[in-house]
């Protein structure tokens, strides 16, 4: 389905740009849900620059056994802020970006619905980026508790640990502001005839993140604050020495912990919805199967949480029911993969680099996923509980499901957003060097794990040595490809051949009506759909 | 048009954050919440003291009748047992005492070797603590309690019903005779 008629997509508009602040104002006072989603995405890449170099820290250390580059307390520091910043800084801005992007265009929108609070939503990020990586220069250094915070630990850290909760604290008021705005863009500021259920794949995968956003990351912020609370004012939330309990704080942390995982899993399934059908040249495979798996693994996501934590003294009881409830997840996760493999099989497939990282998305996140369930059996949770198969189980669910999925999205709507084609040469150099470097670093950790290498420990037993220089050359490999990345996104934006409007085939949607790059003013006047069945 | 795409914008942003506050203090009611699900179904209660510590290893339904025998060989003290016999379950742990005194008037060394009947039961005769481990010295005249802590093996066979546990004191060669002289102390 295509819009038969689009209206004021690249007319001037010569009022509307004359009173645009030029230079630095131009980027701080903008409500153009374009710049905003370019700046996101300049954010989160930045943000995955120094996330990475924190791995490669860790990495270098974990070359040899015993200490050679950093202390235990800095090693710490760097898990920490390793975790925080990839999750919090690259991967959610990434997909935020993604959102803020494409789903105006997709959707037959002007703009979002609340584009001053799109700005502020942005410029809190920065902050929250800074407060971060500056609590690594201060007095006892940053927090060292690992990503998930936990207490007694976090109770006893030095001012990096409030850094870190004043910029979780920030971090989660822009999730909670960007969610709104996308979930009400969606909901309200959809052309006519764009139902629901003709809505493209990603908005859908938005729309329930959104929803997923709204409701756990005020959890998140609470659970920060009540050891903020136990730190300075006196509470027992926490802390065992006033008659808190530090485990109550585990379920509270994974109540929003557990959702987080599809938080960033979700918006990737969406960009994969998109890039498999246009590659293939063939509509997506069960669209409303696909709707309903997206619904039941979130709903299922709330009801799971406990799996993070079979060892803490649960009765047998609840540890046989979160292992059911986990395992249940599998499911609507097969439809998805399922439904995927449909779309492919007997399509037209060419392999342009889009479409090769949905494909590594699709092999590798599977990977992950079934290494996740390998996990949810209590039974086997109980040898491999912070090991490193466990660490090599979320990076292949993270790095290959989440990152390889934005990486897709960046050369799948590149043209659209530069005007110019990439380089594919380049591209596919940067896909294949991501796919094998991705492998020698992550694949060794499920051996290390299984042999019981425990996670987050900057030492480690002589016949770990092995795999773990194997994972250390992957990851330095993993991390210079990523520079690649970078050259080529440079490189695209300077110039390149001129993109057609539609650069891909098989690609459909509203987005692609428009002009390559995207004018700055995209559906002032809302497109007309047509009134063929089906969805954009 | 416009007003009301605006209206209708602002009251799906009213509904999201209420639902964000909400949710912010549902992660505070968690708090009660927990507590109150731990204290209906009875799981960790950490006001409640764990259950008094209680040995699973004993076998209530055997008994075993120790009977204690003490020997002197020649040595000039009284040696007797606490208790003749003790009524015990395998896998109990038992206290018993043994008085000894010296009738001497300068310090004696001796020795305590046990032995067993039957004597396959001394396989399954675990004491943890006797006073056969070292040599004992006693005083001029002095009296000591001595201490046996012993466990019975359940896998004691089961015709054994009785066990006599017999100690016999022999002299540390040496120390019976009467010091030729004491050591000269230095400024005496």
């Amino acid at each position: 389905m295509e819009a038969t008629h689009v209206h004021g997509a690249g007319h001037a508009h010569g009022d509307d740009h004359s009173h645009h602040p030029k230079g630095i104002m131009r980027w701080i006072t903008t409500t153009n849900h374009k710049d905003i989603g370019t700046m996101y995405l300049w954010f989160s890449f930045a943000m995955f620059m120094v996330g990475g170099a924190m791995a490669l820290i860790i990495r270098a250390e974990l070359f040899q056994p015993g200490l050679q580059y950093v202390e235990p307390e800095f090693f710490n520091q760097m898990i920490t802020l390793h975790g925080l910043i990839m999750v919090f800084g690259a991967i959610m801005p990434a997909f935020v970006g993604f959102a803020n992007w494409m789903i105006p265009m997709m959707i037959g929108a002007p703009d979002m619905a609340f584009a001053r609070m799109n700005n502020w939503s942005f410029w809190l990020l920065p902050p929250a980026g800074i407060l971060l990586t500056a609590s690594m220069f201060v007095p006892g250094g940053a927090a060292g508790t690992g990503w998930t915070l936990y207490p007694p630990l976090s109770i006893q850290m030095g001012i990096g640990m409030d850094m870190a909760i004043f910029a979780v604290h920030i971090l989660g008021m822009s999730s909670i502001m960007g969610s709104i705005n996308i979930v009400t863009t969606i909901l309200n500021l959809r052309a006519p005839g764009m139902t629901l259920m003709r809505m493209p794949m990603f908005c859908w995968t938005w729309l329930i993140t959104g929803y997923l956003l709204i409701a756990v990351m005020p959890v998140l912020a609470g659970a920060v604050t009540m050891i903020l609370t136990d730190r300075h004012f006196g509470t027992s939330f926490f802390s065992a020495a006033g008659g808190g309990d530090p485990v109550l704080f585990q379920h509270i942390f994974w109540f929003f912990g557990h959702p987080e995982v599809y938080i960033i899993a979700l918006p990737a399934f969406g960009v994969v919805s998109h890039v498999i059908p246009a590659f293939a040249r063939k509509p997506l495979f069960g669209y409303t199967s696909m709707v309903y798996a997206i619904a039941s693994i979130a709903l299922i996501s709330f009801i799971v949480w406990a799996h993070h934590m079979y060892v803490v003294g649960m009765p047998v009881a609840g540890q046989l029911y979160f292992m059911y409830a986990t395992i249940l997840i599998a499911v609507p996760t097969g439809v998805k993969v399922f439904n995927w493999v449909a779309t492919m099989w007997r399509g037209s497939m060419t392999f342009e680099t889009p479409m090769l990282f949905a494909l590594g998305f699709l092999f590798l996140f599977t990977i992950g996923g079934f290494t996740g369930l390998v996990l949810s059996n209590t039974a086997v949770d109980v040898q491999l509980q912070d090991t490193y198969y466990v660490v090599a189980h979320f990076h292949y669910v993270m790095v290959a499901g989440a990152l390889f999925s934005a990486f897709a999205a960046v050369y799948y709507w590149l043209p659209k957003w530069t005007g110019h084609m990439y380089d594919e040469t380049l591209g596919k150099w940067h896909f294949w060097l991501s796919l094998i470097s991705f492998n020698i670093a992550f694949f060794p950790q499920h051996f290390l794990g299984l042999a019981g290498m425990p996670r987050r420990i900057p030492d480690y037993a002589l016949q770990f040595t092995d795999f773990n220089q194997v994972s250390t050359f992957g990851a330095f490999g993993f991390g210079l490809s990523q520079l690649l990345f970078l050259y080529v996104v440079l490189k695209t934006i300077r110039g390149g051949e001129k993109a057609a409007a539609k650069p891909w085939e098989g690609a459909t949607g509203l987005e692609w009506t428009l002009p390559s790059p995207a004018p700055y003013h995209t559906f002032e006047e809302p497109p007309v759909l047509s009134e063929a069945k089906g969805h954009a | 048009m416009n007003k009301q795409r605006n209206a209708d914008n602002r009251r799906v942003l009213v509904r999201m954050l209420v639902v964000a506050v909400l949710m912010f203090g549902f992660g505070y009611a968690m708090v009660p919440m927990y507590q109150k699900f731990c204290e209906v179904t009875g799981i960790n209660n950490l006001l409640n003291a764990d259950d008094p510590l209680r040995n699973t290893q004993v076998d209530t339904s055997r008994t075993v009748t120790v009977e204690f025998d003490a020997n002197l060989h020649g040595l000039p003290w009284s040696f007797k047992p606490g208790q003749s016999s003790v009524e015990v379950h395998p896998g109990e742990l038992v206290h018993v005492v043994y008085r000894v005194s010296n009738t001497r008037d300068h310090a004696v060394t001796g020795q305590a070797i046990p032995s067993y009947g039957p004597q396959l039961a001394a396989a399954h005769f675990r004491k943890l603590e006797c006073f056969c481990f070292t040599r004992q010295t006693l005083g001029p005249g002095e009296s000591r309690e001595m201490p046996v802590v012993f466990v019975i093996d359940p896998a004691l066979p089961e015709d054994v019903n009785t066990i006599t546990l017999s100690y016999t004191f022999f002299e540390v060669a040496g120390t019976l005779a009467e010091p030729a002289s004491k050591p000269a102390r230095p400024g005496a």
